[in-house]
C-alpha cells in the first residue's frame, strides 16, 4: 500500500501543537498528508496580541493561518469540514462518522492521527476522536490503517501508561515553531516566549519541541 | 478592537431600538481552565443569531462597562465589556478581554445574522 497520512482534528492549531513535527517528517519523506479540520476555531478566546480580531473576523483570520501552517507543515491536502467551534459533539454523529469514513475510503490512508478518546480534554476534540475511531472500526481489520492517538488529559499516564511511540522531531523543531507562529491570533502571546525559551534551551520547553508521543490505538 | 467610547456605543444602541435585531451573547472562562488548574469547572455559554426586539438599551459604568437591553418580557445583560469595533459597517460589536487579551465576554447586535459573510 502506498503510504498516505490522515490527520483529524477539530481546531486550526491542533495539528501543529499535536503531531506537527511528525507531520513535517512524513511530508519530508514524500508521504502525502491529508488534514480533515472540523471547525475554524470560531470561538477561540485568543484574539492576537495586540488584539487584532473580533468574534466575527476571527474565523477568516484563522482560516488563513491554517492554510499558512498547513503549507509550513507540508500538508498536501487540507480539507475544512465547516462545523462551528464548540458544537461538534451536538451534531449528528452518524453524519460525522460517514464524512470521515468517506475520506478514508477515498484516500486509503496507511496512518491516521487524532486525539485519544477520553483523554482529549475539549468536547470538540473528544467528538472528532470518537468519530474517527468509529469510522476506522468499520474498516475490515486487515485493511485498517494504524491509528496513533495523542492524550492530553492530566490523568493520561495513570489511565493509559506511557505512550508506546516516541517521534524524535529535533531535526524539524524550527519548522514546527514556524507553524506555531503561523497561528498568529492564537499564539502571539506565547510564541515570543516560546522562541526565547527554545533558544535558551529551557528544559521545560525543549522536550515539547523535540519529541512527540503517541499511543497506538488497540482494537478489541 | 478599541477601548469602548461610551457615548458612541450608546448612540448605536439607540439606533436598534424597536427593530428586529440578531443577538450574539457569549461568556467563557475557557475550555482549558480546568486543565490549567485555574478553575474547578469550565464555564461558558453562548447564543448566536437569536432574533429579538428591545424597547430600551443602556450602556452603564466607567469601564469595564455593562449593557442592558429591556425587552417586552425580560432582559439581556452583559458585564465586563472593555472594547468595541468602531469601524464595523453593520452591527455593534462589544467584547471584554482579560489582562492577557483573551476574550471573556462578547455582546453583539446586528440587523442581519452574524457570520454569513465570514464563514
Ligand atoms: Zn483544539
Amino acid at each position: 500500500m502506498k503510504p498516505h497520512v490522515l490527520v483529524v482534528y477539530p481546531h486550526p492549531d491542533d495539528e501543529t501543537f499535536g503531531p506537527g513535527g511528525t507531520i513535517i517528517l512524513h511530508a519530508q519523506a514524500g508521504t502525502p498528508v491529508t488534514y480533515l479540520c472540523g471547525t475554524l476555531g470560531q470561538m477561540g478566546r485568543n484574539m492576537g496580541n495586540p488584539i487584532m480580531a473580533n468574534r466575527e473576523t476571527l474565523p477568516k483570520l484563522r482560516k488563513l493561518e491554517l492554510q499558512q501552517a498547513a503549507k509550513i507543515l507540508g500538508i498536501s491536502d487540507l480539507r475544512m469540514m465547516g462545523y462551528h467551534d464548540k458544537t461538534v459533539e451536538f451534531e449528528d454523529r452518524e453524519v460525522l462518522v460517514k464524512r470521515i469514513l468517506d475520506v478514508i475510503e477515498e484516500i486509503q490512508p496507511t496512518v491516521v492521527y487524532t486525539y485519544y478518546p477520553g483523554h482529549a480534554v475539549h468536547p470538540d476534540h473528544e467528538a472528532m476522536a470518537e468519530a474517527t475511531v468509529e469510522a476506522l472500526s468499520r474498516i475490515p481489520a486487515e485493511q485498517r490503517p494504524v491509528l496513533y492517538c495523542q492524550a492530553i488529559s492530566n490523568n493520561r499516564l495513570e489511565a493509559l501508561g506511557e505512550p508506546d511511540v516516541s517521534v524524535d522531531i529535533t531535526s524539524v523543531a524550527e519548522i514546527k515553531l514556524q507553524a506555531i507562529k503561523a497561528h498568529y491570533t492564537q499564539t502571539a502571546q506565547t510564541a515570543a516566549r516560546l522562541e526565547k525559551a527554545y533558544a535558551n534551551k529551557d528544559p521545560e520547553i525543549i522536550p515539547w519541541l523535540t519529541v512527540e508521543r503517541f499511543y497506538t490505538y488497540r482494537w478489541e | 478592537m478599541e477601548p469602548i467610547q461610551k457615548d458612541k456605543v450608546q448612540q448605536q444602541l439607540d439606533s436598534y431600538v424597536d427593530q428586529e435585531i440578531y443577538l450574539h451573547l457569549e461568556t467563557t472562562n475557557g475550555s482549558y481552565a480546568v486543565l490549567r488548574g485555574e478553575r474547578t469547572i469550565s464555564v461558558g455559554a453562548f447564543i448566536r443569531n437569536v432574533p429579538l426586539r428591545f424597547e430600551r438599551a443602556v450602556i452603564a459604568g466607567h469601564g469595564p462597562y455593562r449593557v442592558g437591553l429591556k425587552m417586552q418580557h425580560g432582559w439581556v445583560y452583559a458585564e465586563g465589556l472593555t472594547d468595541w469595533e468602531p469601524e464595523r459597517q453593520e452591527g455593534l460589536l462589544l467584547a471584554g478581554h482579560d489582562e492577557e487579551g483573551r476574550l471573556a465576554v462578547a455582546f453583539q447586535v446586528s440587523r442581519t445574522p452574524f457570520g454569513k459573510e465570514e464563514e
